[in-house]
């Protein structure tokens, strides 16, 4: 193996990848070949960075530069610069938001900071199609500790010291699940990985399986190894093309090297994975729902018990686990219990990825200590409120959560608190909204997905929730009472507590949280007919001051649908029968004079 | 919905998709898949003929076509759009640029234009929220959409599908 000097890691996630970052690796090679270099530098392409907002991301190594928003043009700099010159190109580094500085090492950024990956370990960092990098990071020896080491019981005592709990959701402990799967007596059982992430604006899933699928492939056969199963499932939703096909690579390299298939790593084990795709199902996150559509079945939840570990797949016992649960596992095998443990908070330990997306200047993929606080992920790894404006709220948890206000940002984040605040953790989506956003009409974006995605098999979820929504909705169109507010908040009880499954009880959540922490902003569409973030467009008229206005038409060129008329240099005016309220002109006037009211 | 006829092409193409699942049942999903990478969509006739081929009845095919959003009854576009309704890109205006392209192309979601150029569709977060809000058309993503660049977008498939060399033919 050849002996480089140095390094160039594309970032080949699926957001950098929509921003041409193949094209900017095929052009990095080619500089790099121009100049003859091709036995000191190696042009990777890894997985995500998790530095999404800011993509495509090229990272330097041995000195971890940083360069963002690259475009393929900028290769021929960054090699003839950076590489040749060893010169750092200042344009493409990364800007302290609160110097305006340049940041030239990585370490040194407020975002990468306070973060601790260990299910991200090797996102980023490895080659996802080479197995052999991952081999290189200690990738298979926890499998081989596990197989030559422990029986499978001590495995299972490993993990339940390690206090992880599943990441899927549900927080339920990991170790006790594969002891219950491990005590079940069948001729099969079948361990699955839920890989259907559904929730909207959560990629951690999607991400670590694009950038470290092995991780995954070793959890899945130590799980095996320890409940007794041979087969392997991954259910995967099949709007991740990306994420199969580094799946299917992986899972090929992994037989060809002896750690799939038959006596692995020269004992009697044997195990291996294949995939079942998913189809656009949001209730196939929960385990029952998920087992039916691998059957080939509608995705419909059945009511537990049985448990999967005791009756799942096929009527075998089945442990079902989250991808990131399973990235973890690797790294309590190998660094041992007490490590994971050490981390965390008294009941949630470990690290929790999140996806940072919404009014947020960094969006993206970071890892925290269970424990840290709503505060430091939202203000110091992601940098704040996008255009210097107000927070006002944070959903976490998806279409189950709640909606955080400001009172909440100290509070640590782990599984038992997120519910007390009236959310939950979720898969770890966490949407940050401004104070342009109106809480109301999230709360309806929710009820409209439910709506979407209840299977209909229980009546309080599909008849209910259509309820709820017709009542947001009229909210929303200033026709609302408060008496409605009334009849909203019963309504959701009932939901909660007579639905089958988890979608339906916890679909109200959303409603739910904004009522307690927003009840003013209900109010104010009820009582007084208006929206205070101008979001509902019913109530909102656009108009243009006439003192303010210069006639620099620059509204009239940008309104989509021609509501704007006037001549240049005098003050123009909005039809409000053809407005649309998209609001562009509000955006685009320089002189304050668009107004909503 | 008119009656089609299969051709004897695509019946074959259907029978060896599912014989490639052994006929059997529990892959129905794997052979929908495949069957709509195939031939596009999935109409009445072909779900009768897997049900027929799998051994199953025709109301459980259609039990889990319908349940699940990926797949198709109704032929897609040349160029089938989808602006992406996940949280992320919803509180960044996807409803605005959903707005907007439904404006342009005067049709509504799950519809087709009449000259089967575009189909439009809304999908659950593609998992790219550091791009919001999005929009697919084919494969390619845009990125930070903007209600003004609609236009621009789908004019670049309109002008990329009028070629002098089809004209020709």
């Amino acid at each position: 193996m050849a002996d480089y000097r140095m390094h160039l890691l594309v970032c080949g996630g699926t957001g950098c990848k929509s921003s041409e970052s193949e094209q900017i690796r095929d052009n990095l090679l080619a500089e790099v070949e121009r100049y003859g270099l091709n036995d000191e530098v190696q042009v990777v392409m890894t997985g995500c960075f998790g530095f999404c907002g800011k993509g495509p991301i090229v990272k330097v190594l041995p000195d971890n530069t940083f360069y963002v928003l690259v475009k393929p043009e900028d290769a021929a700099t960054i090699v003839e610069e950076h590489v040749v010159m060893g010169r750092k190109v200042n344009d493409l580094l990364y800007l302290d938001p609160e110097s305006d500085e340049p940041i030239s090492d990585s370490k040194q950024m407020d975002f990468h900071k306070k973060q601790v990956r260990i299910a991200l370990r090797n996102c980023g960092v490895i080659n996802p199609e080479n197995i052999d990098e991952y081999i290189a990071r200690d990738g298979y020896a926890a499998l081989a500790t596990c197989l030559s080491e422990k029986s499978p019981q001590q495995v299972i005592n490993e993990i339940k010291l390690s206090g992880q709990r599943g990441r899927g959701g549900g927080g339920f402990p990991t170790g006790l699940k594969w002891e219950i799967t491990s005590k079940s007596q069948a001729d099969q059982k079948y361990v699955v990985c839920n890989a259907d992430e559904g929730d909207p604006g959560a990629f951690m899933d999607r991400s670590i399986l694009e950038g470290d699928p092995h991780s995954v492939i070793e959890a899945m056969a130590i799980c095996g190894y320890c409940t007794g199963s041979t087969k392997g499932l991954v259910y995967i939703r099949a709007e991740y093309p990306l994420a199969i096909q580094r799946l299917k690579t992986a899972i090929h390299q992994a037989r060809e090297y002896g750690l799939l298939g038959d006596v692995i790593f020269g004992t009697t084990f044997s195990f291996d994975i294949t995939l079942r795709y998913g189809a656009g199902a949001f209730v196939c996150g929960e385990e029952t729902a998920l087992i039916h559509s691998m059957e080939g079945l509608r995705g419909e939840p059945t009511f537990k018990p049985p448990f999967p570990s005791e009756s799942g797949y096929l009527g075998k016992p089945t442990t079902v686990n989250n991808v990131e649960t399973l990235a973890s596992i690797p790294v309590i095998i190998n660094k041992g219990a007490a490590f994971f443990n050490s981390i965390g908070t008294e009941k949630s330990k470990g690290t929790k990825v999140f996806a940072l997306a919404g009014k947020i200047n960094n969006v993206g993929l970071i890892e925290v200590p269970m424990g840290t606080t709503l505060r430091e992920v939202i203000f110091d790894i992601g940098g704040g409120i996008k255009g210097g404006k107000k927070f006002k709220s944070v959903q976490t948890g998806g279409p189950s959560g709640g909606c955080l206000t400001n009172s909440f940002l100290d509070t640590p984040i782990d599984y038992d608190n997120l519910i007390a605040a009236g959310s939950m953790m979720g898969s770890g989506g966490m949407i940050v909204m401004d104070e342009d956003d109106c809480m109301v009409s999230i709360a309806k974006f929710y009820l409209e997905f439910t709506l979407d995605e209840s299977c209909g098999k229980c009546t309080p979820c599909r008849i209910g929730n259509k309820r709820l929504y017709e009542i947001l909705d009229k909210i929303t169109k200033g026709l609302g009472t408060e008496e409605d507010l009334t009849r909203l908040r019963s309504l959701c009880n009932v939901i909660k507590d007579t639905s089958l499954c988890g979608l339906g009880q916890t679909s109200p959540n959303p409603i739910l949280s904004t009522l307690d922490n927003f009840y003013d902003e209900y109010l104010a569409h009820v009582r007084d007919h208006k929206c205070p973030a101008g979001q509902c467009k019913s109530l909102v008229k656009y108009s243009i001051d006439n003192e303010k206005c210069t006639g620099c038409t620059l509204c009239f060129r940008n309104c989509p649908v021609g509501a704007i008329t006037g001549e240049k240099r005098s003050p123009h005016f909005i039809d409000n029968a053809i407005c649309i309220k998209c609001g562009v002109c509000y955006d685009k006037c320089k002189f304050d004079a668009v107004s909503v009211s | 919905m008119p009656k089609i006829k299969l051709s004897q092409r695509t019946i074959e193409i259907v029978r060896e998709i599912c014989a490639s699942f052994e006929n059997n049942e529990g892959e129905l999903i794997n052979v929908l898949h495949e069957t709509q990478h195939k031939l596009g969509y999935l109409p009445a006739e072909v779900q009768e003929l897997i049900a027929n081929e799998l051994n199953m009845s025709v109301a459980k095919v259609y039990g889990v076509v319908t349940f699940y959003s990926f797949f198709n009854m109704i032929p897609q576009g040349e160029f089938p759009i989808s602006v992406c309704m996940g949280t992320a890109c919803y509180v960044r205006g996807a409803e605005q640029i959903l707005h907007e392209i439904k404006r342009q192309l005067n049709i509504e979601v799950g519809q087709s234009t009449p000259d089967g150029k575009f189909s439009l569709n809304c999908l659950r977060c593609v998992g790219a929220c550091g791009l919001a809000p999005v929009v697919m058309v084919g494969e390619k993503v845009y990125g930070r959409v903007a209600p003004q660049q609609v236009r621009k977008i789908i004019a670049e498939y309109q002008e990329g599908c009028v070629k002098p060399e089809k004209h020709e033919m």
